[in-house]
């Protein structure tokens, strides 16, 4: 219901269909289907932080690494959080009557859609950012100089032409009542959206927006391409200088693993606290 | 304001949906206290005449004045007019994220402008008119269709509408919610509501009607008292129409 083809996504969507695919299949919802995977995951997890904690030279890149951890979710964070903003502005934009709006909503989420989300990055980074940055008075042009700032924004302008088609997926799938009833009582549209469609789109929109954020934290890699000294960057820049690849990358993808799979759950559980009751 | 005066005056309006003439000349008006009941058959514009009085439809030709304001689509006062012309659907329509009575105090607090204590006093008294003073924490999806009606009733009430519209009220109900929504709407018209009601409720339209109008094709067929209608109806459809709906 939710834009699930993944024929109209590109790069994100596609991992984000399968997010959602799995988030379907996730456990506590019966017990006859147990998620062994899970248990798996468990023990698999304890065994390392086992061979990890005793042993140094593992210890010691994890500390290195950690600090690459801060930018992920420092990226993370802020990309999503824009993101979210932007995304509703131009969902907004795409369920309006104004054709103006529509217009221009349309156009920001098909342009962006249609392009990879590292070849987004790489255009902001070396074309967009460079040119507003010129063309903004000091000091606030090095608000669009810094590495961070511009990976931030260039991730939440193309996750928020994702958001944009979720939020109106959520606003779509509210009945068309919904909206008389408040314009009946005498609310305006913009009352109407605020007070009643919103809060229950939102609520239905939870669980992509909860994938969408897990596929952030995953894709704010992408910004060590232009030297966000993010998780992946570092790793790659401590295993090239150690000459230790296979102990590097495998304390990455589990450190990635870790923060999305602790993510997962949160959004879970938030999922299951706004439901709205039955 | 002119007490004689009504306070809805439709004056040959017209509505098309595309090919269909939803709406085809209809001209009437409502009197102040007066309770109107419509009738007639699926599709006979109805409801697209109910929503023309508060402006969920605007007429392609015609005028729909409401307390003396032309209900329009450029009309910055639309909200204003909306706000006196309480409407009850036949899905309900209540706000299925919002207890009962956070669904009644909503538009009190961003319409009205009322506190938080204030409208929730207001709520709790129009939940103990309706008969379910005890159903204010719930939400919606945890009430029967009557009182999910009843709510609804409830919600348009506490704008203190000058006018109540009601779209078939009783159509989605079980027939034994169909009772207690109805003495409702009795009490209401007792009370001196002004209202119009699409229903093919007989026993409501002899006890609370003053008039009653029988619409057919988006035009009004016949218009007279209730007991004139049931009992001895001027036109051949009017008269195939309730051989149709008394059995
Ligand atoms: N929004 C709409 N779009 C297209 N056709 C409509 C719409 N609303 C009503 N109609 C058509 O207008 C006619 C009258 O509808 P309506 O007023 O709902 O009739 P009633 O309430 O008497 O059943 C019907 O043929 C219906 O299909
Ligand atoms: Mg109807």
């Amino acid at each position: 219901m939710l834009d699930s083809d993944p024929s109209k996504r590109t790069s994100p969507p596609a991992s984000v269909s399968r997010e959602a695919t799995r988030g379907r299949a996730f456990p506590f919802a019966s017990f006859d289907r147990f998620p062994y995977w899970i248990l798996i995951l468990l023990i698999a997890g304890l065994i390392a932080a086992i061979v990890i904690a005793t042993n140094a030279e593992y210890s010691q890149i994890i500390e290195i690494l950690s600090s690459g951890i801060y930018y992920t979710l420092y990226v993370a964070f802020f990309a999503y959080a824009f993101a979210l903003v932007f995304g509703l502005i131009a969902g907004l934009m795409r369920v309006s009557h104004n054709p103006v709006l529509y217009t221009l909503g349309t156009l920001y989420v098909e342009v962006i859609r249609g392009i990879p989300l590292l070849v987004q990055i790489l255009y902001f980074f070396y074309v967009i950012a460079p040119f507003v940055a010129d063309r903004v008075p000091e000091p606030y042009d090095q608000f669009f100089r810094s590495e961070v700032n511009e990976g931030i924004l260039a991730l939440s302008i193309g996750y928020g032409a994702y958001l944009a088609e979720v939020y109106r997926a959520g606003i779509e799938a509210i009945p068309r009542g919904q909206m008389e009833a408040a314009r009946s009582l005498g609310m305006s549209y913009v009352q109407a959206m605020q007070h009643v469609i919103l809060p229950q789109a939102i609520r239905i929109i939870l669980p992509p927006l909860g994938n969408d954020f897990v596929s952030m934290l995953k894709d704010s890699a992408l910004t060590s391409s232009i030297s966000v000294k993010e998780l992946t960057l570092w790793t790659r820049q401590r295993s090239a200088n150690t000459f230790r690849p296979l102990e590097h990358w495998t304390i990455a993808a589990l450190l990635y693993l870790t923060m999305t799979l602790g993510l997962s759950l949160i959004v879970r559980y938030i999922e299951r606290k706004y439901t709205i009751p039955k | 304001m002119n007490p004689v005066e009504p306070i809805i005056q439709i004056e040959n309006v017209h509505k098309r949906f595309g090919k269909v003439h939803a709406l085809n000349g209809v001209s009437t008006a409502v009197r102040r206290g007066e309770v109107l009941v419509l009738i007639g058959p699926s599709g006979s514009g109805k409801s697209t005449l109910l929503r023309c009085i508060n402006g969920l439809e605007h007429p392609d030709s015609g005028r729909v004045i409401v307390d003396g304001i032309t209900v329009d689509r450029r009309a910055n006062n639309i909200n204003a007019v909306r706000a006196e012309v309480g409407i009850v659907f036949q899905q309900f329509n209540l706000f299925p994220h919002l207890t009962a009575l956070q669904n009644i105090t909503l538009a009190q607090r961003v319409i009205r402008k009322r506190g938080t204590a204030e409208s929730e006093k207001i709520a709790r008294a129009l939940l103990a008119k309706v008969g379910i003073p005890e159903k204010a924490e719930a939400y919606p999806a945890q009430l029967s269709g009557g009182q999910q009606q009843r709510v609804a009733i409830a919600r348009a009430l506490a704008m203190n509408p000058k006018i109540m519209l009601f779209d078939e009220p009783t159509s989605a109900l079980d027939p034994e919610m169909i009772t207690e929504v109805l003495e409702t709407m009795l009490l209401l018209a007792k009370e001196g509501m002004t209202m119009v009601v699409v229903s093919h409720e007989m026993g409501f339209a002899k006890a609370a009607a003053n008039r009653i109008v029988f619409m057919a094709e988006g035009a009004i067929v016949e218009d007279t008292t209730p007991t004139q209608l049931y009992t001895n109806p001027r036109e051949e459809r009017t008269k195939q129409f309730l051989g149709k709906i008394l059995h």
